[in-house]
């Protein structure tokens, strides 16, 4: 079992990531004790006998992923999420993209914690590729206006210098660290 | 907390510059790269490369650094798994990363040029070894 929210996220953007996309949209959304989450993509795609391979865990054909032989991330996010009373959908168009959509409640006992996010955020714009990844954040704090955000892959790169070394990555951490900040 | 602007970032990367170019010209990269497979987030991936950012930061060499994500190694046994590639040193796959070893692979390994050897677990299964 993952051990909060971000790591369903960070599975399914990695698989976005591999599915060739140039632009992917991440959506986190915050709202009377709700979490929603909504990725896109204009990768591959798949098309319905493809999804439907997608989300059993107990098939593998060994060319889910070109550098790996299984793929368990949406089923997890699947399990998590059903388990934690919430919901989700995948749809998918081949040759279109992709969209997964997960919700659950987090109050729920078996609800994943929220988790850190710079750290989660960082580690989508960490990977290898030309991808742009657009993330908004949005979150209701208590007492105070709503905590509204967004970053650009592209644009967070560019300012701190590339992403690629552990010095602009720790001046990333630390924007988005400032973006999530009450 | 303030809410950091784009330029703000750009100019502490200023700030750092100097020093990064000069870090950059002795040639010594040093990699290390996170296995971000399904079965390395579930044990707790993020956790590991979250802690050899801040030890790498903590060290000063951020710059000589880089740090990158990839998908499982074939190792999901012994996961979170982090490669260390090190010039002068020989390549080394070590396992059941958490915080702690983390932290301990990047003072020992990295910094101190020792490798950590109870946490070694060879090199990548022969599987997705490219021929």
């Amino acid at each position: 079992m993952h051990r909060d929210f971000g790591d369903y996220v960070l599975d399914v953007v990695q698989n976005a990531v591999e599915a060739g996309s140039r632009n992917i949209g991440l959506r986190v959304a915050e709202s009377e004790g709700r979490v929603e989450v909504l990725v896109e993509d204009d990768g591959r795609g798949m098309d319905r006998d493809e999804l439907s391979r997608a989300l059993d865990p107990f098939h593998t054909d060994g060319t889910k992923h070109a550098n790996r032989k299984v793929g368990l991330g949406l089923p997890f996010m699947v399990q998590g999420v059903e388990a934690a009373g919430g919901t989700w959908s995948v749809e998918s168009e081949k040759g279109k993209g992709t969209r997964v959509r997960f919700a659950f409640p987090l109050g729920h006992p078996d609800a994943p914690p929220v988790g850190e996010l710079p750290g989660l955020i960082l580690s989508l714009m960490a990977f290898g590729g030309a991808y742009e990844l657009e993330v908004t954040r949005t979150r209701d704090v208590p007492g105070k206006s709503r905590l509204e955000w967004s970053a650009r892959r592209s644009e967070l790169a560019e300012a701190a210098g590339g992403l690629r070394d552990a010095e602009s990555l720790a001046l990333a951490r630390a924007f988005l660290e400032s973006q999530e900040a009450d | 907390m303030a809410k950091m602007t784009l330029e703000q970032l750009r100019k502490l990367r200023e700030e750092k510059k100097r020093d990064i170019e000069r870090r950059e010209t002795e040639g010594k990269e040093i990699r290390i790269i996170v296995g971000m497979g399904t079965c390395g987030i579930a044990a707790g991936a993020r956790v590991a490369f979250d802690a050899i950012l801040a030890a790498v930061e903590r060290h000063g060499i951020g710059a000589s650094v880089v740090l990158a994500q990839t998908g499982c190694m074939g190792l999901c046994h012994v996961e979170p798994t982090v490669e260390v590639l090190v010039p002068g040193m020989p390549d080394t796959i070590y396992g059941k990363v958490d915080a702690a070893i983390a932290t301990k692979i990047v003072d020992r390994h990295v910094v101190a040029r020792a490798l950590v050897n109870e946490h070694i677990y060879d090199r990548p299964a022969a599987d997705i070894i490219r021929n």
